[in-house]
């Protein structure tokens, strides 16, 4: 057998040769010579609003000859929770990790300060959403980047001939698409007293409205803002527990009333449940985002001529709305940082937020009050100005269920959906207001563990 | 059989070191344990990496506190124990596991002995068919009954509404929702036991059948004093085996329920990724999907030993 003629002494004079020549060789600026940046964002459920987000990122990369690669992972089952959380324990991933609700909190300790970003964005465009805030400023730092895209607020979306014809009630009139045209006096009426009322004569007309009352976010969300109107407080910041009080009777008193005028399936309901009763013509109202009526409009055009997006009612302690922002975050193991950082700056300019809201038909909402005047928002049709009132208008406050607790301890009392199983245990369960109050006690007391 | 494969004596052998401890290492080599050990290092590997390494971590990751920065030991543990929540989960998880496996293991054997009974030229078509639900991805399959169920526009409440009755709360009521996800688990997993039991019923010999008969058994004498006791080993451990996978099941509860109405069809697997992956408390969440280890071992123990009994036993 030949043998090769390869030394070690060859071998390392070549290598010798090699180095020397990478090390004196003149610095190419290549395509993407800044290097590489990867995402993983949440996968949009609207047709087409993903490329409006690659085309942003690509247009960035090319001006800054990064390599710009996005994963879109969707939401369904919590991939995309599940993914971030393997992320934050592996030490490894993408360097931008799109994150819903509250898992910044979550992730806290393993993403990267974002104080740069923020507070310039804070400088260009005014007062952030406190909900975004109180979900991604944790201990004085911003640990994630308020994004539009999926953020979203889940405000009344009611049937305008239904509630004319069963109730007398002309929501358009009451709620036009102009907010300098609100007259306080007609939106004064709008409380949750008169929602309950309408509700009783719709269930008696065959049209109840539809509240989910289940463990997803949905029915969480809109439980908080009536449990805000009504000035209950679950946890407060000093983890003082406070939901024996007399306004969490009052509420439960009053949720009694109201779920009895709710199809009695609302209990098993996902996000998706209160959709597909408004899309299908059954119901009268529910609370989300304009995701019911945009597949009404494909699926059933009759009830989305017919959709009206409106404030929540009011209550003894003001007009409340949940709201559920989402977040980019940096990992703090992230290879790229300042290319992460200058990417998230770029696309929440509002010239690029404004291609990702009419991409998403409006759905994706700014944490900026001052994006509120997009266009998308006016025009979006039928009817003209459905979806005006999406973003919170007049004296519509945006909060979020466990709120003003300390954000871990908000997280588990929302994820747990202690609220809606104290309200269920209630109204459906049949127990005693007390033994519910008692149950919701020692359920927020292994809350604040440590 | 022998371990080592025969060698001849070489003089060089005993002049050289070097070159003995090349034969020595040869001869290791040929021997058939080494290459059988070195044939199953592959799948150790994968076992010690996607089986023993995440136990290992859970179990790691279970002694950590909230924030994952500190050693507590047994605490989340102690936290859990003094839980109503976590208290109705463990109920509901045996509730699930042991009605689920009682009627997997029922309706297997009943249907095993149905198709055992048939002609041998029909039996291999309803064999077949009778394992599609066995076969068909969990998840999907469930996805299927939850449309059956759905809360609105459930088709079963169409049929009931269609022949007069009235509609069942199959979801939104917290008990017909237990009802339906351990239908929809033994619909899964009888499939299972019954493989397993119409495998077992035929290496039952013939010879016993007809010597109880001739000494005129009936059919349920025959079932109890030959059936039973030849099957003895392969019920506990279908039963064992099911049992374990059972009470980690996921699928089914998250995808029909999510664990509602009130908590009240959460098992441990749900309820861990409720806490663990959605609250974010990855320790508790772990905790969780730990407590039963150590019952399921120790039942685990006592079924192998009896069946290692039976097997002295019948050898």
């Amino acid at each position: 057998m030949k043998r090769s003629n390869l030394t070690r002494r060859v071998v390392l004079q070549n290598a010798a040769v090699g180095t020397v020549a990478v090390l004196a060789a003149p610095y190419v600026r290549g395509a993407y010579a800044a290097g590489r940046l990867t995402l993983g964002c949440w996968d949009h459920w609207v047709p087409g609003a993903n490329n409006a987000l690659t085309s942003l990122c690509n247009q960035w990369g090319e001006k800054n000859k990064v390599e710009v690669h996005i994963d879109y992972i969707t939401s369904q089952g919590e991939k995309d929770k599940l993914t971030a959380a393997a992320e934050a324990q592996a030490g490894t991933g993408h360097d931008i990790m799109s994150h819903r609700d509250w898992n910044i909190q979550v992730h806290q300790r393993v993403l990267e300060p974002l104080d740069g970003v923020v507070n310039q964005l804070i400088k260009q465009y005014g007062p952030i959403s406190p909900v975004a805030e109180y979900l991604a400023k944790i201990k004085g730092t911003w640990r994630g980047v308020p994004t539009a895209v999926g953020s979203q607020v889940k405000p009344c979306c009611s049937r305008l001939d239904l509630y004319k014809q069963f109730t007398g009630l002309d929501l358009r009139d009451m709620f036009p698409n102009d907010e300098s045209k609100y007259d306080k006096t007609k939106t004064d009426q709008w409380t949750w007293d008169l929602y309950l009322s309408t509700a009783e004569k719709l269930f008696k007309a065959g049209y109840p409205v539809g509240l989910p009352m289940g463990q997803a976010s949905d029915a969480v969300d809109w439980v908080g803002a009536l449990f805000n109107a009504y000035g209950v407080v679950m946890v407060d910041e000093k983890d003082n527990i406070r939901i024996n009080s007399a306004e969490t009777r009052r509420a439960l008193e009053y949720l009694k009333k109201l779920m009895a005028v709710n199809p009695p399936e609302v209990y098993a309901w996902d996000d998706a449940g209160n959709n597909r009763w408004l899309i299908s013509g059954k119901g009268a109202g529910i609370m989300n985002p304009p995701s019911a009526w945009a597949v009404a409009k494909r699926d059933n055009l009759k009830v989305a001529e017919n959709c009206w997006t409106h404030p929540m009612p009011r209550g003894p302690k003001g007009r409340f709305v949940g709201q559920l922002p989402q977040f980019y975050g940096v990992w703090s193991f992230s290879k790229n940082k300042s290319a992460a950082k200058d990417l998230l700056l770029y696309i929440s300019q509002k010239e690029s937020v404004k291609q990702l809201v009419e991409a998403s038909f409006g759905y994706d909402l700014p944490s900026f009050k001052s994006m509120y005047d997009l266009d998308t928002w006016k025009t979006v049709e039928p009817p003209v100005g459905t979806v005006y009132s999406y973003p919170p208008r007049g004296d519509e406050q945006t909060s979020i269920a466990a709120a003003p607790a300390r954000s871990e301890v908000g997280a588990q009392i929302y994820n747990q959906a202690i609220n809606t199983v104290m309200v269920a245990k209630f109204t459906q369960g049949g127990e005693k207001l007390d033994d519910v109050i008692k149950w919701a006690e020692n359920e927020l007391e292994g809350t604040l563990r440590a | 059989m022998v371990d080592v494969v025969p060698r001849t004596f070489s003089p060089a052998r005993a002049a050289k070191p070097s070159l003995r401890a090349r034969q020595d290492f040869l001869r290791i080599i040929r021997r058939r344990s080494t290459v059988a050990f070195v044939m199953c290092l592959p799948l150790m590997a994968i076992i010690a990496g996607l089986v023993v390494y995440p136990a290992v971590y859970s179990i790691f990751l279970s002694t950590l506190n909230k924030a994952q920065t500190r050693f507590i030991g047994l605490g989340n543990f102690t936290f859990l124990l003094s839980r109503d929540v976590f208290w109705m989960v463990v109920w509901q998880s045996t509730i699930f596991a042991v009605s689920a496996v009682f009627f997997k293991a029922l309706i297997g054997l009943i249907t095993a002995h149905l198709i055992n009974n048939l002609p041998s030229k029909g039996q291999r078509k309803w064999r077949g068919m009778l394992l599609v639900p066995w076969v068909i991805p969990l998840a999907l399959s469930t996805l299927g009954w939850w449309w059956l169920f759905d809360p609105t526009h459930s088709a079963f409440n169409w049929i009931i509404r269609g022949l007069g009755g009235s509609e069942i709360a199959w979801l939104s009521d917290p008990y017909w929702a237990r009802f339906s996800v351990i239908l929809v688990n033994i619909w899964y997993g009888a499939p299972f036991f019954l493989i397993m039991y119409l495998a077992a019923l035929k290496s039952v010999p013939e010879q016993l059948y007809e010597a109880a008969a001739i000494d005129g058994a009936n059919a349920w004498q025959r079932f109890v004093h030959i059936t039973l006791p030849m099957m003895r080993n392969i019920i506990a451990i279908t039963v064992l085996f099911s049992l374990i996978v059972t009470f980690a099941n996921f699928d089914i509860v998250q995808i029909m329920t999510g664990g509602g109405p009130r908590n009240m069809t959460h098992v441990f697997a749900t309820y861990a990724f409720l806490l663990g992956i959605r609250s974010g408390d990855i320790p508790l969440g772990a905790s969780v999907s730990l407590f039963m280890f150590p019952i399921l071992a120790a039942s685990a123990v006592f079924i192998l030993r009896g069946v290692r009994k039976r097997g002295k036993e019948i050898g």
